[in-house]
């Protein structure tokens, strides 16, 4: 990521040595040992917290979570496991649910990610300016975000009832036939989409007002000198200047899209997804598999692929958006 | 960024936090799980139990309170069973969070006795040997593992009734009486019948029944064998009897006669106050249910006749004590007492769980019901659980039956083709018992 080269490059010099101005009466044999020591050890021991919780809460689940991936094991009989191999694995690739998951998540993830990063970069562009009310709708964006996904998927859910659902009826005032929002494939990742897209748009459009605010205000000025409309300052100042910003919402959106569980879980209540599996991502069936199905082998593999799914994309993303910046930086 | 300005800002941010808090608290409920509460000598007891079992409503457990000095009772409640299930599974696993009595339905007691008998306290070690002759034989041997391990003691059964709304079928110019009715109804045949004359001149947004998933599940509940034979083979796929339910629910579902609701979601609930199905398939359990989500609005509004097409079993549950339970022997003695036939017969009485002591049977075959227009559901409940077939319980019977349920779902409400769906609750099922 572009951001990671500034950074090397400013980094300060190892704290263990001072500048060589202040150890001006040099000795003749600096000692470096015990003067080195405890300094040099610190830094470490501020990180061992950090490592220690990382180890056991995220370094060992996922160890662990690729031994268990090779067995068969079963939520119901956790002693025993039957070595499997990669059997899970090629189970998988023959598994249609597991293809529907994952066009499923793909799908849903477009339906979602694009429109809320969209809106998200509008909403930012219009809060840059100097509005009345400026911060009472910047903490009004923050709102959904800081909802909980029960909460808000709960709510949606009855929106989106087929009989008594606000939004059926709404159409049903400009003369649309109620919607199937539970049984339709389309409909219903529309609706689990509006989830995501409520809840994340305000928390994406600030860290856009972020970014913005790094943007340098005589840009804008010059611009309007030059007679340039909000649409040209938006198109030629405020997406340049956000580049950065903007590939990291797009990675962290991808990774929260691949990972989309709680929202279609509770968008009915039902871990399949809908009757047909019709909105089911791959997070909800590898929860199906391990605690609907209690086949926690099969659940695992599940989770690997997700993971490497997510380490590709996010590695594709990455790769995009150096090339782009080497692009500019050759000009 | 001026200072007199920052105070309102963080005034309103702080606010924004506070309000997160609130909705947090608000959606994050306790799921019961400690149970070791013993202060100054007192024993609090920890039921965590799906849909109605009735005790609650009953006043079992203030009786059992005031005969128990120092015994507390708390109970956690979950109404799907298939979500109480996934969680009893995840904290059996664990070994952790479990409450002293745990409910079994009897769609998974097999499960419990062929894979997890470590799992719960062998109820013999307490003398429940003892108790075996107040039980029907089937309820009974269900619980009992090969090598005679007791670990659970059943509560009720599941006799099947059909439930009505007499205002509607007057209202669309049907019989109201339940023995013309059973008459009329004799089979399965005689039942779409009736729907077909009942949706010609129904109320305005009314359906003959509720979802074709309740259909599949009593008359499936009918048969002797249905997804597993007698020596623990898996036949559904070639059982007659999942073959006739889904044909029937198939009919139905193709001729209009579903108001298409899911079975125990939000939207079914709300239908029971709406009108928006005149007859529901009920097994006993059932009652209190639609006592409960009809309201008193409902009263004087319902009544049982006797099932279509013969006696059927559908559900009963059991109480058992896990072995990581804190208080075994405390949980023993309560739920000795709660499903001792006295108690049995209370809970009928309240709420209209079917008992599964014997003794209990005899005492309610008069009792009436006046919620139900005084319908006879001693006699009506107590002939079907007298001539119910004893089924064949299998390991996955409640997996199986979810799967086949999904798929009748989609001919019902999405109209897939019947092939196209019984192909998929193929796969679902060779999926979900992998």
């Amino acid at each position: 990521m572009p951001s990671a080269e500034p950074l090397a490059r400013t980094s300060p010099k190892a704290p263990g040595a001072p500048p060589a101005s202040l150890t001006a009466p040099v000795p003749p044999e600096p000692s470096p040992r015990r003067r080195g020591r405890p300094a040099a050890l610190s830094p470490y021991a501020f990180l061992v917290p950090f490592f220690t919780l990382f180890a056991a809460f995220g370094i060992f689940p996922l160890l662990y979570t690729a031994y268990v991936s090779l067995y068969r094991a079963e939520l119901q009989t956790p002693g025993e496991l039957e070595w499997r191999g990669l059997g899970n694995y090629t189970a998988l690739f023959a598994d249609p649910f597991f293809w529907t998951a994952l066009r499923n998540t793909f799908t849903i993830g477009v339906l979602s990610t694009v429109p809320q990063l969209l809106m998200a970069l509008g909403l930012a562009h219009v809060l840059n300016y100097r509005l009345r009310g400026r911060t009472f709708f910047r903490t009004a964006l923050l709102l959904p975000y800081a909802t909980s996904v029960a909460a808000a998927s709960l709510i949606f859910a009855q929106l989106f009832g087929h009989d008594f659902g606000l939004i059926n009826r709404l159409l049903d005032l400009v003369g649309v036939h109620p919607v199937d929002w539970q049984n339709g494939t389309v409909a219903s990742q529309i609706a689990v989409s509006s989830i995501v897209v409520w809840r994340w748009t305000g928390y994406n459009a600030l860290i856009y007002l972020a970014g913005l605010q790094t943007i340098p205000a005589e840009l804008y000025e010059a611009a309007e000198v030059d007679g340039a409309s909000r649409w040209r300052q938006f198109l030629h100042v405020t997406l340049p200047g956000l580049r950065p910003t903007i590939v990291f919402t797009s990675v962290v959106s991808t990774i929260g899209a691949t990972q989309l569980f709680g929202e279609p879980l509770l968008f009915e209540g039902s871990v399949s997804g809908g009757i047909s599996h019709q909105y089911q991502t791959l997070g909800l069936y590898m929860y199906e598999q391990g605690w609907g199905f209690f086949h926690l082998g099969r659940a695992a593999a599940i989770a690997w692929v997700m993971f490497l799914l997510i380490a590709v994309l996010v590695g594709a993303n990455a790769w995009l958006a150096r090339r782009r910046y080497r692009k500019e930086a050759g000009q | 960024m001026s200072i007199p300005r920052t105070a309102p800002r963080t005034a309103v941010r702080l606010g924004a936090v506070a309000l997160t808090g609130a909705l947090l608290a608000a959606c994050g409920s306790g799921s019961g799980g400690g149970s070791a509460d013993s202060a100054g000598g007192d024993v609090t007891l920890t039921v965590d139990l799906f849909g109605a079992f009735g005790y609650k409503e009953s006043g079992l457990y203030a009786e059992y309170e005031r005969l128990h000095p120092g015994i507390k009772i708390k109970q956690t409640d979950t109404e799907d069973e298939q979500d109480y299930w996934k969680s009893l599974q995840t904290r059996l696993a664990g070994g952790g969070g479990l409450a002293d009595v745990q409910g079994i339905e009897v769609g998974r007691i097999a499960s419990v006795t062929q894979q997890q008998a470590a799992k719960f306290v062998d109820l013999n070690q307490y003398g429940a040997g003892a108790l075996k002759g107040e039980f029907a034989p089937a309820k009974w041997s269900a619980a009992t593992t090969k090598d005679g391990k007791v670990l659970g003691l059943g509560t009720d059964v599941g006799p099947e009734a059909m439930c009505y709304r007499s205002d509607l079928f007057q209202a669309a110019g049907l019989p109201t009486d339940r023995t013309e009715l059973a008459a009329r109804w004799a089979t399965w045949d005689g039942y779409l019948e009736l729907g077909r004359q009942y949706k010609a001149k129904a109320p305005a947004g009314s359906a003959w029944l509720d979802s074709v998933g309740s259909l599949n599940a009593v008359m499936v509940g009918q048969a002797k064998e249905r997804y597993y034979d007698a020596s623990g083979a898996l036949v559904y796929e070639n059982s007659p009897a999942v073959k006739t339910a889904w044909d029937a629910s198939v009919k139905a579902a193709g001729e209009g006669l579903s108001a298409k609701l899911d079975q125990w979601s939000p939207p079914w609930n709300q239908a029971f106050s709406s009108g928006s199905f005149a007859t529901l398939p009920c097994p006993a359990w059932m009652l209190g249910y639609i006592k409960g989500q009809a309201g008193d609005a409902g009263k004087g509004k319902w009544d049982v006749a006797k099932l279509p097409g013969g006696a059927g079993n559908w559900g009963g549950s059991y109480l058992a004590v896990p072995t990581a339970a804190a208080h075994k022997k405390e949980a023993y003695e309560l739920i000795k007492w709660l499903t001792a036939p006295e108690q049995q017969t209370k809970v009928f009485r309240g709420q209209g769980n079917f008992p599964s002591a014997t003794t209990s049977i005899g005492q309610i075959a008069d009792a009436k019901d006046p919620y139900f227009s005084d319908a006879p559901i001693g006699r009506i409940f107590g002939d079907a659980a007298e001539q119910a077939p004893v089924q064949v319980l299998g390991v996955h019977d409640k997996d199986i039956a979810d799967q086949i349920n999904n798929a009748l779902s989609e001919v019902e409400r999405k109209g897939t083709a019947p092939e196209t769906a019984w192909a998929n609750a193929k796969k679902a099922v060779k999926n979900a018992l992998g």
